[in-house]
């Protein structure tokens, strides 16, 4: 084991496959130096030709990734902030999504489109959201969400070995935690759930910074005797719906948890296919706690009261064991 | 071009309000007073200050993230400012913007912009409802050179050459987007050479000489004005902080900072207002400790506004519909 942090875990990832593909390259505004370090130092190794600063021209970025993988490239297209991807939305909903299928399968686009998320550092309304659900609605995607260095790593390097555009979601908090990770540089493949902590009373199913939230809250819970389990999904689309179902199975409640705007959130979905399939598991309505229905507040008092935090899920927990 | 003393002084004063303001957000950034980010202005004062002072009072301006300059030279208040940057409720937008949002709609200021670009198509959407509703308004558009890159650029100014907008397009090149240098981010070095690709007048001046900026900003305000469309304005000028604070600049020579510096427009525009005898050195000085007072009065306004109520959160969302607020 290696201990690293989740920048440097993304980092190391990306290494990984510019050596053993050259068809990898990466580009971004500003990847040279990475505006929070993610993708610093690598322009040492491969060179400016493969580690490409580009104009600020998101559209361009997106949709250059696009034409690179229609043509035999596998580019990993960096979007500095999610909040960003709304210039780029053309070319990764309507293209990249789409052109696989309207080609009638005669044409694969392996990118990685990677970008960042999340509130809590106060950068306000247009650098802190939760986009994620705006993209699990396209057919054609896959997104990715991880919440430690390890399962960054893995699953950096399964996206970017992906033949499908792939969405990767970091959260800006979780840059700075360390983790261990394998001494092997091995993927993760996409789609497999990970049970950050078992137990038997109830089920959360948290994303990305939350997992760290509802892990938090889960110690809180066990000094008072209930015992939940955490699954971290991990990648969004496609769902691991197996490990999540056979926990409520075992523990016959659920709490879901993001920190999505709650009105349309991808827990939504998540929350109507457990009515749908897993009903009569259920003793009690599934929760779901996500973040206020406003824009991210700059204020931090007000950010802090906006997204959701480790009382909540507590509160939503109690309320149905 | 005869210039009015007072119309002089006040632009000086204005230079001084936004490097006082900016300085006292540095110290206070850096003594971790205020959350989030800020971008700070120091340096390209004479561009805000020489452009808005060829504006009437309605007229509109928009700005981008390194905001509180323009702001400042349209007329904003920097005890507002300085509880926005705060968090504070008594801010512009009620602590709930921040550095990047300011905006001011009695002032004319349609709003600092987190997203590069933005504020393209949103001052040309302005300066044809002012041409909609013949106000007689003309628009200010500031973005910098690394947004000269964006769609946004390209669709806006063809839009408002085409319909003939009231509006003045003022690039504000600082030679950086972000990290990256002008030279690598586009082969050009006049953007207002893109101006030709879209039929209307492109100008270049000395962004550090406001009086420069201010005899462009008049002429392309009066074609605006007079109903003959936009101009691309470009101001060469120069940040002296980084990108943002506490960035550590590894892109660039103390050397060409230090380049940059000597030709601080505040001193140079002293110098000619001394050398004109516009003003004294007793007057100047007398601007610089009144302002000096102003920003420490701002500072210690913002740190005694209280925080906004947590249920302010879910208001201001929709003019007539209020979000549910937290359960805890
Ligand atoms: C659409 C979008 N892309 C990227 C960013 C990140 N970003 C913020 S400021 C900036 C550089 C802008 O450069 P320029 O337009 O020259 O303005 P300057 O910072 O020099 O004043 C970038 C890339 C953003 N805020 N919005
Ligand atoms: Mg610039």
């Amino acid at each position: 084991m290696r201990k690293m942090n989740f920048a440097q875990a993304i980092n190391e990832g990306i290494k990984n496959e510019m050596r053993r593909d050259p068809n990898v390259f990466l580009m971004g505004e500003d990847v040279k130096f990475g505006v929070f370090g993610v993708t610093a130092g690598l322009i040492d190794e491969f060179g400016e030709e493969r580690v490409r600063d580009t104009p600020i021209t998101e559209e361009a970025i997106a949709g250059g990734a696009v034409g690179a993988a229609a043509a035999g490239s596998r580019p990993i297209a960096e979007i500095m902030f999610i909040d960003f991807i709304t210039v780029a939305m053309d070319q990764i909903v309507n293209q990249a999504a789409k052109m696989r299928y309207m080609f009638g399968g005669k044409i694969k686009l392996p990118i990685t489109f990677r970008t960042m998320a999340g509130a809590g550092i106060s950068a306000a309304a247009q650098h802190s959201q939760s986009l994620e659900a705006w993209f699990t609605h396209v057919p054609g995607l896959k997104v990715v969400f991880p919440a430690t260095p390890k399962d960054a790593l893995g699953l950096i390097i399964s996206s970017i070995r992906d033949d499908n555009p792939v969405l990767f979601i970091e959260h800006k908090l979780l840059y700075a935690t360390e983790g261990e990770v394998p001494d092997e540089n091995e993927p993760i493949p996409l789609g497999v759930a990970d049970v950050k902590r078992p137990g038997k009373d109830v089920t959360i199913v948290a994303t990305g910074f939350m997992v760290h939230k509802a892990l938090q809250a889960a110690e809180e819970l066990s000094k008072e005797g209930v015992e939940a389990e955490v699954v971290d999904p991990r990648t969004l689309f496609p769902l691991d719906k197996e490990t999540i179902y056979n926990s409520i199975k075992k523990t016959h409640k659920v709490v879901l948890v993001t920190e999505e705007v709650k009105r349309g959130a991808w827990s939504g979905e998540l929350a109507a296919d457990i009515a749908e399939e897993v009903f009569d598991s259920l003793k009690a309505p599934v929760k779901r706690i996500g973040a206020l229905n406003s824009p991210v507040p700059f204020s931090p008092p007000l950010e802090k009261y906006y997204v959701p935090n480790e009382v909540d899920i507590i509160n939503a927990v109690k309320s149905i064991v | 071009m005869e210039i009015p003393k007072e119309t002089l002084l006040t632009m000086y004063e204005r230079m001084v309000r936004i490097r006082k303001f900016e300085e006292k957000a540095s110290e206070l950034f850096a003594k971790g007073k205020l959350p989030g980010f800020i971008h700070l202005y120091i340096g390209e004062e004479a561009t805000g200050v020489g452009v808005c002072a060829a504006l009437r009072e309605d007229d509109l301006i928009t700005s981008t993230h390194r905001g509180h300059g323009n702001v400042i030279a349209k007329g904003g208040e920097p005890k507002y400012m300085m509880a926005e940057l705060y968090g504070k409720v008594t801010g512009y937008c009620k602590g709930k913007g921040g550095s990047m949002h300011i905006a001011d709609a009695e002032k004319g200021i349609l709003g600092a912009n987190g997203i590069v670009g933005a504020g393209l198509p949103i001052a040309t959407g302005a300066a044809l409802s002012a041409k909609l509703r013949k106000s007689g308004q003309v628009v200010a558009c500031f973005f910098g050179d690394g947004a000269s890159n964006e769609g946004t650029f390209h669709e806006s100014i063809n839009m408002g050459s085409l319909w003939k907008l009231p509006i003045v397009y003022v690039c504000e090149n600082n030679q950086y987007g972000e990290f990256t240098s002008q030279k690598r981010h586009q082969v050009i070095t006049d953007i207002s050479q893109r101006a030709t690709a879209y039929g209307i007048p492109g100008v270049t001046v000395d962004g550090m000489d406001v009086l420069a900026v201010y005899e462009a900003a008049v002429e392309a305000v009066k074609r605006a004005r007079e109903g003959n469309g936009p101009t691309l304005l470009e101001c060469k000028t120069y940040r002296f902080h980084g990108h943002f604070e506490g960035d550590p600049q590894l892109y660039r020579d103390k050397s060409e900072v230090e380049e940059w510096m000597a030709k601080d427009p505040i001193p140079m525009f002293g110098k000619q207002l001394l050398g004109n005898g516009v003003a004294t050195e007793e007057e100047l000085k007398e601007i610089q400790n009144r302002i000096q007072q102003e920003i420490d009065d701002a500072v210690k306004f913002a740190e005694d506004s209280p925080y906004p109520e947590d249920n302010e959160t879910v208001k201001d969302i929709y003019t007539d519909l209020v979000e549910e607020g937290r359960v805890r």
